[in-house]
């Protein structure tokens, strides 16, 4: 029996409401707010990058599971911002955790569904016995250019995910994809902001994806939406997934818990799998969880999860909770933001 | 290429906190010394690598005004002297806090952060920093 083993995410600690973004570009915070459900996203800070959070996520998931770093046999970073064109991310964070020099391990990506992607691989890793323990990690600082709509929904954070046979705490029981070649959101190589094709992003990319992605996996596991705890999708802001899960026929007692992005934004590859993390944080043996995470360009990854009787066995408390880290935050305005994020530019003889 | 490869010498040290201690006298020393400046030649061949806890408390602090260009985004940037519960005391930017939050007494743990970049296009450095616990 395969599936996750420990788990750990971390969100940067800075937040920024739309007011402030909407107040510099002239348009109207409220339409944000009740337009596509986002309250703050998080920022972070000029020290941090992809590698950074990688690193907190991967430690706080072996602190966590109390993981022996030396049975982690691959690690897999999903990311759409990894630091380096060239030069994998998961060299760095296998270096900072101490990971054996015998390691698989490779960055992927598939916008923001390149981490999940990363758990199917490391899954199939453990169940065909290459690996005892594998790591997937997805993670982002994304970008949204200045004054364009992703601006309001563009975050950070990360989360890390442990998977094995031994001591899963929650089981995944099945996993399956849909790929289509859909242009609704790209970045061609050396461009600082992606593009995004408006109404593609809607229904023939997120809402194909994600709701066909979801439909096969409850068929082919002879489940309904009434059979899960709590369903969790990937997350651009806070209006898609509760249409998606509303489409579905899940409750709104199934998906809050899961739905992140009002209060830290559209972390892209971190953000499916952070809302599980969140989910995971205060489940119970015998909850049942359907997980679908969405990549522009495009496709979606679709788990169905049993929490098992080990997550009473793990201290959930001794890593950051995501509650915990939505609890500590510090607000900034948008010339600090844009300070932190670069959208200032100064010069060589400064930087 | 010489600064690149102390990058990478020091890698250990700078992002997994890794000491070393004397097998003989038992004191602990960050950066890690092949030998004890105690013990002397007691100590060839004793250094023990040991992973430190990250966990600390500030000794003394200041506040950097003048920062050098790798760090004007950060400005005013704290730096302080942090005694790890192990003993070693090392200097590190505290992070993620303004300097009005930084005291004597205060107790911190270690990040993960990125330290400096070489250039545009150079090497990325990562390593410890602290926050506030």
């Amino acid at each position: 029996m395969s599936g996750i083993v420990s788990y750990g995410s971390y969100i940067p600690k800075y937040r920024i409401k739309p007011d402030e973004i909407a107040r510099v570009w002239g348009e109207d915070a409220d339409s944000i707010r009740t337009g596509i459900n986002i309250l703050s996203k998080s920022v972070p800070s000029p020290d941090e990058d992809v590698a950074t959070i990688s690193v907190e996520a991967a430690r706080n998931a072996i602190k966590r599971g109390k993981v022996k770093v030396q049975d982690v046999g691959a690690i897999y970073v999903g990311s759409e911002s990894h630091p380096y064109a060239v030069k994998p991310t998961a060299t760095i964070v296998a270096s900072a955790i101490g990971a054996d020099f015998s390691l698989f391990s490779a960055d992927y990506e598939f916008a923001c569904k390149a981490g999940t992607a990363g758990m199917q691989n490391v899954l199939a890793m453990v169940d065909s016995g290459m690996v005892k323990l594998g790591m997937a990690i997805g993670a982002d600082t994304s970008q949204g250019a200045p004054g364009d709509a992703l601006e309001y929904s563009a975050s950070a954070g990360g989360t890390a995910f442990v998977l094995g046979k031994e001591n899963v705490i929650a089981k995944i029981n099945r996993t399956l994809s849909v790929t289509s070649d859909t242009p609704d959101f790209w970045r061609r190589e050396g461009q600082p902001y992606p593009t995004h094709g408006e109404r593609f992003t809607g229904e023939p990319a997120y809402f194909r994806h994600t709701i066909s992605a979801s439909k096969m996996i409850m068929e082919k596991s002879g489940m309904k939406p009434e059979d899960y705890t709590y369903a969790v999708f990937h997350q651009p802001n806070g209006k898609f997934p509760t249409r998606a899960a509303k489409t579905l026929g899940f409750t709104e007692a199934q998906y809050k818990d899961g739905l992140l992005t009002p209060v830290i934004g559209n972390t892209y590859s971190g953000s499916m799998m952070t809302g599980l993390s969140a989910i995971l944080d205060k489940a119970k043996a015998g909850d049942r969880i359907m997980a679908v995470s969405f990549g522009s360009g495009a496709g979606s990854d679709a788990f169905d999860i049993t929490v098992t009787e080990n997550i009473e066995k793990i201290d959930r408390e001794s890593a950051p909770t995501i509650k915990k880290m939505l609890s500590n935050v510090k607000w900034i305005d948008y010339a600090i933001y844009a300070k932190f994020k670069k959208k200032i530019i100064v010069g060589d003889a400064i930087e | 290429m010489g600064k690149l490869s102390a990058v990478w010498r020091e890698t250990n040290h700078r992002y997994r906190l890794i000491a070393h201690e004397c097998g003989n006298c038992k004191k602990m020393y960050f950066p890690p010394r092949d030998v004890c400046p105690i013990c002397h030649r007691e100590s060839i061949g004793k250094m023990k690598e040991k992973e430190l806890s990250g966990l600390g408390t500030v000794e003394s602090f200041t506040i950097v005004h003048d920062a050098p260009p790798a760090f004007a985004r950060q400005r005013p940037y704290v730096l302080a002297l942090i005694r790890l519960d192990e003993g070693p005391v090392l200097t590190a930017q505290i992070v993620d806090s303004v300097a009005s939050e930084i005291d004597i007494g205060k107790r911190v743990r270690s990040v993960f952060r990125k330290v400096r970049e070489d250039g545009k296009g150079g090497i990325i450095q990562y390593g410890y920093k602290f926050v506030l616990e």
